[in-house]
């Protein structure tokens, strides 16, 4: 696993307050790990802070889930 | 009841009459009060008279960077993270309609609604990681009531009670509240301004025989940062003698 995954993964675990293993990439913040709207904003400043990225508004409705948070970072902070 | 030991506020036009007031109020309950405001010596006045917990955050509410640099700054100077906020800089510029200048109306929304807004987003922030937040905004009677003269400011005052309103329905579930205090006829120096003739005639409309004091603000605001007012969300609390009962 790539340390952006895992940092991501931590990320979640911290702000939504789940186990760990039920943070698997396919997972989706809302339907499988409880998340409300505050949450995802929460997530995405936080996914800001740690990799020092900015997530416009019209990416960010598209992170759905933990795959597509990771993947979003890999891409912008290269 | 209503201790704040242990908590950091910020409060901006702290060197105002009732700025200055508020801070006091928040002191005494225990809270480490930063003072914010334009006239550093003001504010080293109002510190001095309170002691300790009280560092200095000067700031230019019309300069957007300095404002949305203004919590972290505030933050450092605490050595905490900001608990309660109270946007109770304000500034006036009274016109008739007519004759009100674009620059007067934008003045005043400036400092008096966006720095508010600023402000609070900042705020926000720490508070939402914290899950315990007091933001507390001083609007006006005339935001409710409309007054004469007074469009730019009492559009910026009823702008913080629907900001207000939003803010809270959003962070509610956070622990945070997000409220306005509305002072009528208080004495200070923007109502010094008024002319004896304008004070009679307000006088007269107030059941209360008076006018209110800063110290009334503060209390006010003290509630409102209160762990006790913890289920008091949205709300505007009008203390203006009953000169507007709403």
């Amino acid at each position: 696993m790539s340390d952006v995954a895992e940092r991501v993964k931590k990320i979640v675990v911290e702000h939504l307050g789940v186990e760990e293993s039920k943070v698997t990439e396919n997972a989706s913040f809302i339907d499988d790990l409880g998340a409300d709207s505050l949450d995802t904003v929460e997530l995405v400043m936080a996914f800001e802070e740690e990799f020092q990225c900015e997530i416009p508004d019209d990416a960010a409705e598209k992170i759905l889930t933990v795959k597509d948070a990771i993947a979003f970072i890999n891409e912008h902070t290269k | 009841m209503f201790d704040l030991t242990g908590k950091t506020a910020l409060v901006t036009g702290a060197s105002g009459g009732i700025g200055g007031a508020i801070a006091r109020a928040l002191h005494a309950r225990g809270a480490t009060v930063v003072l914010s405001g334009t006239r550093r010596e003001a504010l080293e006045a109002v510190a001095a008279e309170l002691g300790d917990r009280c560092p200095i955050v000067p700031c230019n509410l019309s300069d957007a960077d300095a404002v949305n640099g203004l919590v972290a700054a505030a933050e450092a100077e605490a050595g905490t993270g900001l608990d309660i906020l109270v946007n109770n800089a304000g500034l006036t510029r009274d016109q008739l309609a007519m004759r009100l200048k674009d620059d007067d109306w934008s003045a005043v929304l400036e400092v008096n609604l966006t720095a508010a807004f600023r402000l609070s987003r900042s705020a926000l922030k720490g508070m939402m990681k914290r899950r315990w937040g007091r933001i507390v905004s001083i609007t006006s009677i005339v935001g409710v009531t409309g007054n004469p003269g007074q469009a730019n400011y009492a559009a910026s005052k009823a702008g913080l009670i629907g900001m207000s309103k939003s803010l809270a329905a959003e962070v509610a579930p956070r622990g945070i509240t997000v409220n306005c205090v509305a002072p009528g006829f208080i004495t200070s120096a923007m109502t010094d301004a008024l002319s004896d003739d304008q004070k009679a005639r307000l006088l007269a409309a107030i059941p209360a025989g008076a006018m209110g004091t800063g110290a009334d603000i503060g209390s006010a605001v003290v509630y409102l940062a209160s762990n006790e007012a913890g289920y008091v969300t949205g709300q505007t609390l009008h203390v203006n003698g009953g000169m507007a009962m709403i």
